[in-house]
Order: structure tokens, then sequence, then C-alpha cells
């Protein structure tokens, strides 16, 4: 794995753990849950699109439906919330794996209009199977998690939880990243015919590699449901699966700290923008185009570069 | 080592080869010369099963190999240095050979995988000088080298060569050719597609000429290197005359 990678992890974690102490304000620390949980999602397509190059705009879908699986299984059939989200990830893994067969046979435009087109059958199914999702009001009073007797309640344990689960997602991705397996993903984006005479199965990995994304993005959606305890479609739309794509792409595609470091700046910076109240979208636009233009690599590969430089 | 019977290939409905049928040696190098859209590059693709419709057959060590996948292919101990090259370039050099040695990780040959690097650095010291480099930055010729390596890694009993002299400077091209009749010299079997039909002939023992799909001329490539023959396969009918 890398003894940067595993320093990297261990510098996180710390970070991580002593956060809460310095942030007394728990407004920050929902914050912090939010850029963990999307963290979840930006690693998984990361893996996908960074490393083996495809592209997908049905994320929030897959987001989606793990929220609405782990949210309607415990609210409405009083399943405990963890057997809950466990419930979503085999849900939203066999759709992925359904739709992955078909679908990745599609190469680039081609393959984001078809996930794009899966994206919106899930959004509009939410909003109409309203006897089961509530329609596009939505539902409320989704249990929260409990640890034994304990019931995790604030913000704090949350926090922690999210960030835990974050870290084992990175440990699991890095894992895969540094080995044959991840070699033969980035084959793969570079040339699927290459990787083939190399005799790498391409079909199965990016099948894999799709199912895989989804799965994070299942367990990121039970977590959200379990966290904010309700759910209404909105947050599943077309427009959150491009937020999830300009994350991944500001942070930088290639690798699954950039991709964090996407989701923590689309996070935080619309937060501290209200400020300038009509023309937060202006400024945000704005700096997401500097970004792109300057560093198009990325924010994780040009702070990098800026660092070599220094020394 | 390899026989091909009567093998036909299409690209949709468009028909690549016309029945091809040829044979390679335990041991042998066979050139494979023709000019541009005779079907050498679908010979070679569709003997690693990268070509989906091909009717036929393709034996390799006397086992049926026409209908299966590259990687089963490859795990038998073909290899393919493909046309341009067709590195992965952003990925270093020693990514690039770890690659070529993919299918061998599973079945845990990880020593024997560690002295065929070695090899491939004592015969390449180029290459160790720069593994930790990204391939793209490479020369051409450092890149076919790189190319060349990358498919010994996979250990192969038989290696097919497209146009690997494609694009380099004289000298470079003239180095590379050396290096095929080394990796001949020590035991690999070796089916070389060429355009540059006269390198060709000196490296090979035999040579088949292919046109539109089809086998024209075969022969000991001694022989061919004075045919009129060829010539008309590469100028065309028509320009037979002026040749001549």
């Amino acid at each position: 794995m890398g003894r940067k990678n595993i320093l990297s992890l261990l510098i996180l974690a710390g970070v991580i753990l002593a956060l809460p102490l310095g942030l007394g304000n728990s407004y920050y620390l929902n914050v912090l849950v939010f850029v963990g949980i999307y963290s979840l999602i930006t690693i998984g397509l990361s893996l996908l699109m960074g490393y083996t190059g495809q592209i997908s705009l049905g994320h929030a879908a897959f987001f989606g439906l793990g929220a609405y699986t782990s949210g309607v299984l415990s609210t409405k059939f009083g399943v405990s919330p963890w057997l809950a989200l466990l419930a979503g990830i085999f849900v939203t893994g066999g759709i992925a794996f359904l739709i992955a067969a078909p679908a990745l046979k599609l190469k680039g435009h081609y393959l984001a209009m078809a996930t794009l087109a899966f994206g919106y059958i899930v959004f509009i199914v939410f909003n109409q199977a309203s006897s089961l999702t509530g329609g596009p009001s939505g539902f409320g009073q989704i249990p929260r998690f409990r640890l034994g007797n304990f019931l995790l309640r604030s913000d704090v344990h949350y926090y922690y939880l999210v960030w835990t689960l974050v870290i084992v997602v990175l440990l699991v991705s890095l894992n895969i990243i540094h080995s044959r397996v991840g070699r033969a993903l980035r084959s793969i984006h570079e040339g699927e015919l290459t990787a083939n005479i190399m005799g790498v199965n391409t079909a199965k990995y990016k099948i894999q590699v799709f199912v895989l994304s989804a799965v994070y993005a299942s367990l990121a959606g039970s977590l959200y449901a379990h966290f904010i305890t309700f759910l209404n479609p909105t947050p599943f739309g077309f427009h959150f699966s491009i937020v999830l794509v300009a994350m991944v792409a500001v942070g930088g595609m290639a690798s699954v700290w950039g991709a964090m470091i996407g989701a923590a700046l689309l996070t935080i910076l619309p937060e501290y923008l209200r400020a300038f109240q009509d023309y937060d979208i202006l400024i945000y636009g704005s700096i997401l185009l500097l970004i792109m233009m300057f560093l198009p690599q990325g924010l994780f590969a040009g702070i990098l570069r800026l660092i070599k430089k220094e020394r | 080592m390899l026989t091909i019977r009567n093998l036909r290939s299409y690209y949709g409905r468009m028909q690549a080869l016309k029945g091809v049928s040829l044979h390679v040696e335990e041991g042998e190098i066979v050139a494979l010369i023709g000019a541009n859209g005779a079907g050498k590059t679908t010979l070679l693709n569709s003997i690693v099963g990268l070509v989906p419709s091909l009717t036929g057959q393709i034996l390799f060590l006397n086992a049926d190999i026409t209908h299966q996948s590259p990687r089963e292919i490859i795990r038998m101990g073909v290899s393919l240095v493909p046309e341009g090259r067709q590195l992965f370039a952003p990925l270093t050099v020693m990514e690039n050979l770890t690659l070529g040695a993919y299918q061998r990780y599973r079945r845990k040959e990880k020593s024997k995988i560690k002295s065929d690097l070695d090899t491939i650095f004592e015969r390449f010291p180029v290459l160790k000088e720069r593994r930790s480099q990204v391939a793209g930055t490479l020369s051409g010729g450092e890149q076919q080298m790189l190319a060349i390596g990358r498919a010994l890694m996979s250990g192969p009993k038989f290696l097919l060569l497209d146009e690997p002299s494609m694009g380099l400077a004289p000298l470079i091209a003239a180095h590379i050719f050396q290096i095929i009749s080394q990796l001949h010299q020590q035991g690999t079997t070796i089916l070389l597609v060429e355009q540059n039909a006269a390198a060709a002939f000196k490296v090979s023992n035999r040579t088949y000429v292919i046109e539109t799909g089809r086998v024209v001329l075969q022969g000991a490539s001694e022989e061919l290197l004075h045919n009129q023959e060829v010539k008309r396969a590469y100028l065309g009918r028509e320009y037979k005359e002026v040749w001549e």
C-alpha cells in the first residue's frame, strides 16, 4: 500500500480524532458529517472514473437506493438500522450488477447517457412509489443507529461513526489500488484492447468496480438516512450526480485523496459563501472554473506539485 | 507450433481475411509482409482472440484456440507486441512490465517473475535506468523495447510482433531487429509482421506475403528477397510493368 499512504491515513485518523475537541460548535460537526458521507461516494467514483476510466452520471441514484432501502425497511418494517444498511448494500449492489453488464459495454458519452437515464428512472420511482416512499413529500421518523443499548444521538456520535467508515473504505480502496487489480484497472483506463492482451479480464473488472462504487454510495445513503431521519427525493436527483462528478474532478480524478478533498471543498465552500447571499452561486462557480483552468489535474495533484516545488 | 487453416475474419460485414492458411514451427522466425490494409494486423489480432467473428481453425501446440478468450490464449504462452506499441503511457516502466506478468501473479510465480524481470533488464539496460519513469516520456526506440519487454514478461513460448520498426529511425530499427534475432537464437518462436520487407527477409527463416486478405506467396526468406512478385504485391498489379 505504500508508506506514504499509511502515513497519510494515520495523520487523517489523528485529525479526525482531534477535530471535535477544537470545534465546539455542532454546526461545523454537522458539515463534517456530510463531508464524510460524500467522501464515501467520491472515493468509489474515483475508483470508477479516475482509475478505471468509466463515467457515471447516476451515482446519486445509488446513494438514494441505499438511503431509501435503509429508511423504508427500518421505518415501515421495524428492521434494525444496521440490518437495513446491509440490506441497502445488497439491494443497491444487486441493481448495480444488473445494469453494469449491459451499460459497461458502452463507452464515453454513451455510458454517461445510460447511467444518466438510470438515475432518472430511480428518481421517478422515488417520486411515484408513494405508498413506500411517501412520494415527493417524503417520510420521516427514521430511527437512528444504536450500538448495543447506546443510541447515536448527537452530531459527534455520527461524526465518529461516519469517519470510522471512511477510514475503512479508504483502507480497502488503497489496498485495491496498490495491488495487481489496481494495475489492471488502470490498464483498462489506458486501453481496453491492450489490457485484454495482457490477459486482464476487462469486462469482469469493469463490472466489479462499478458494483463496488455503488455499494460505497449505498453505504453513504444509509448513513444519511439514519442521520437526517427524513427522506425525500430531491437530494438524489440528477443535480447531485453532477455535483459528485464535480467533487471528483475538482479534487483530482486519479486519487482517492483528491476525491476526499473535492468532497470537502464542495461541501464546505457553499456554507462559507452564504455570507455573500445572492452572489454565492456566482462566486462558487468562479472558484470551480478557476480550479479547472489552472489545476486541470485537480486540487490534490496541484498541491503535491506546489510542495515539490518548495523543496 | 502454430497452424492456421482457412482463417476468415470479419469486422461487421467487412471481410478482412479471406481464407488464410499458414504454419509456424517451433524455433522458427516467420515473417509476414504485405501492403497497408492487407490484413497483417487482423491476422495477429485473430490469433490472440481479439477479433470476435472468425471462421476456420487456429491450432496452438495442437490445441484449438480459435474461439478462446485473449486471457486463455495468453495463459497458453502466446504474447503480442501490438502495433504502435500501445504502452500504458501514464504508468511507469516498472508498472508496464508488471502488467505484462499480470496473469502470472495469480499463479504465485513471484520468484520466476523476478528473475524474468532481471533478464529483461539485462537485455534492455535502458529500461532498468528508467524503471520509475513514466512510459509516455520514453523515446520511440525505448518504448518499443518496453513493449517487447512487457510482452516477454508473460513468459511466452510464442511471440507475435506487429511492426516493431514502425516510426523508428533506421539505426534504432536495426537495433530492434538485432534484439529480435537474439530472442530467436535464445529459443523464442516468433511471428513477425513488417512493412520493411528487406529487413524482415534478413531476420526471418520463412516469409508469407499477404495481399488483400490472402496469402499470395510463401517461401524461404532468402529466395523471396529477389522475387519480383513481392514487389508487385506491394505496388499493385498496374505498376508491374513500370517496376520491371
